[in-house]
């Protein structure tokens, strides 16, 4: 008998399949490959981002209409609540990019909750690699173009270093910038998104496994409790996603901020 | 029975490495292509409604200052008009009254004048009269005393130059005759 199924709490299995790391891999839809379901959750998103936002752009008008109201609410959340707060007056420069982040991040961590996809896009970590890797390009040009190649000085050496300890700063804040930032960014939205589908999983497969087991009303019941269990994951999952699109812009503008500060 | 078991170890970085390298490609370029929509349609158009609904608010304010300045301006135009308008009233009424105590005055002097001339020319005429009655009289008395003296005398003096000079004598002595008459009591 394989040592995992051996974990499992029921006698030989019955048959039934963990939720695991192996529920993140899909084949692909179509001739190629790497053309698999998150690919094109990828590119529906990205489809509905595009279109939701030139939809709500479309006829704008001074006095708003229902539809411009809501649309100015989302984007005044990234213009004033994060961008023009963190960046202060330079922010129109970096909004067009912390609003298709936001956008884009959270209609793809909703993705976890919609029929359809059920799947977040982010809980394949190549995608938030993408994500990350484009916010360090975005801060490190930011940095580049505000100080010229004064960036690497004010990015590497912190004011008030003595000269002496030039030799521990340097791979610190090096390390501390250009790789832990992006690495971190990544980690955080890919984390969350792959442990909450997981969760999700356990619960709606488990159950409904535990739900349909032949002769055993305890596994019947508690797989009933588990399915209804899901839907407050569901909710926690929706919080989660959206709190993640919020983090990584937020410290997307941080960091840009932080790139381009006057003083470092 | 061999079921389907992912091996952890596949790659040293388990999950945290990516199914297929594309992955990262795709999700930069999808970035890259929402960024660029973004930029170029999106956030121009919020942000020229929002710069024209700044200028309206703005605008708005400047015309309800602009309002509230004309409307004081009217205001102090209008009680400088009132103010003149009173000064003039009075001022006319003032002028009425002058020229309604000069009028009486110049009336009363005319009337004044008037009467003057009407009580001369009376005066006048009067006088001409009396001189007038005075010259018949005297014909007439001269006429009437010399056929009186005839009558009594009994003989005509009508055609005497001596009877003319005696009536002439009688009369001017008639003329002075109070002086006389008294001289002859």
């Amino acid at each position: 008998m394989n040592g995992l199924l051996a974990l499992l709490p029921l006698e030989g299995g019955g048959g039934y399949e963990a939720p695991s790391v192996e529920s993140f891999r899909f084949p692909g839809i179509g001739p190629i490959e790497w053309m698999n379901k998150p690919f094109w959750q990828a590119v529906i998103a990205a489809l509905l981002v595009i279109g939701l936002w030139l939809w709500a752009a479309r006829g704008l008008k001074v006095v708003p209409s229902k539809r411009q109201y809501f649309a100015e609410y989302l984007y005044d959340f990234v213009r004033n609540g994060i961008a023009r707060d963190i960046l202060g007056h330079d922010y129109r420069k970096y909004l067009p990019y912390l609003l298709a982040l936001f956008s884009f991040i959270l209609v793809n961590n909703w993705f976890g909750e919609f029929f359809l996809f059920m799947l977040p896009t982010f809980s394949n970590v190549g995608y938030a690699y993408g994500l990350a890797l484009m916010t360090l390009a975005i801060y490190v040009v930011a940095g580049f173009r505000k100080h010229g190649l004064g960036y690497i000085k004010k990015s590497l050496i912190p004011e008030g270093v003595p000269w002496y300890l030039y030799w521990l700063i340097i791979p610190l804040e090096f390390l501390s910038n250009f790789i832990t930032r992006p690495v971190t960014l990544a980690l955080r939205l890919f984390a969350n998104m792959f442990a909450g589908h997981l969760v999700v999983l356990v619960f709606v497969v488990g159950g409904s496994f535990l739900l349909t087991y032949e002769h055993n009303l305890i596994y019947n019941i508690a797989g009933g409790v588990s399915l209804l269990f899901s839907f407050a994951i569901f909710g926690l999952e929706l919080f989660v996603g959206g709190l993640q699109a919020y983090i990584f812009t937020v410290l997307t503008a941080q960091y840009v901020s932080s790139s381009i500060a006057d003083e470092h | 029975m061999v079921p389907h078991v992912w091996v952890p170890l596949e790659s040293p970085l388990g999950p945290l490495a990516p199914h297929h390298l594309s992955e990262i490609v795709v999700g930069i370029v999808l970035m890259i292509i929402i960024w660029a929509v973004l930029a170029k349609k999106v956030v121009p158009a919020f942000e020229e409604m929002y710069h024209k609904r700044l200028d309206a608010i703005q605008g708005g304010m400047e015309r309800a200052e602009k309002a509230q300045s004309d409307a004081e301006a009217a205001l102090t135009e209008y009680k400088a008009q009132l103010a003149e308008a009173r000064e003039e009233s009075a001022r006319i009424r003032e002028e009425a009254k002058n020229q309604g105590s000069q009028i009486l005055a110049e009336m009363r002097e005319q009337a004044t004048r008037e009467s003057t001339r009407i009580v001369e020319n009376a005066r006048t005429q009067i006088e001409a009269e009396r001189t007038q009655v005075i010259g018949q009289l005297k014909t007439e008395v001269g006429g009437l005393a010399t056929t009186l003296a005839g009558r009594i005398v009994g003989e005509s003096l009508e055609d005497d130059a001596r009877a003319r000079a005696t009536v002439d004598r009688f009369l001017s002595e008639l003329e002075s005759g109070a002086l006389h008459a008294n001289q002859e009591k």
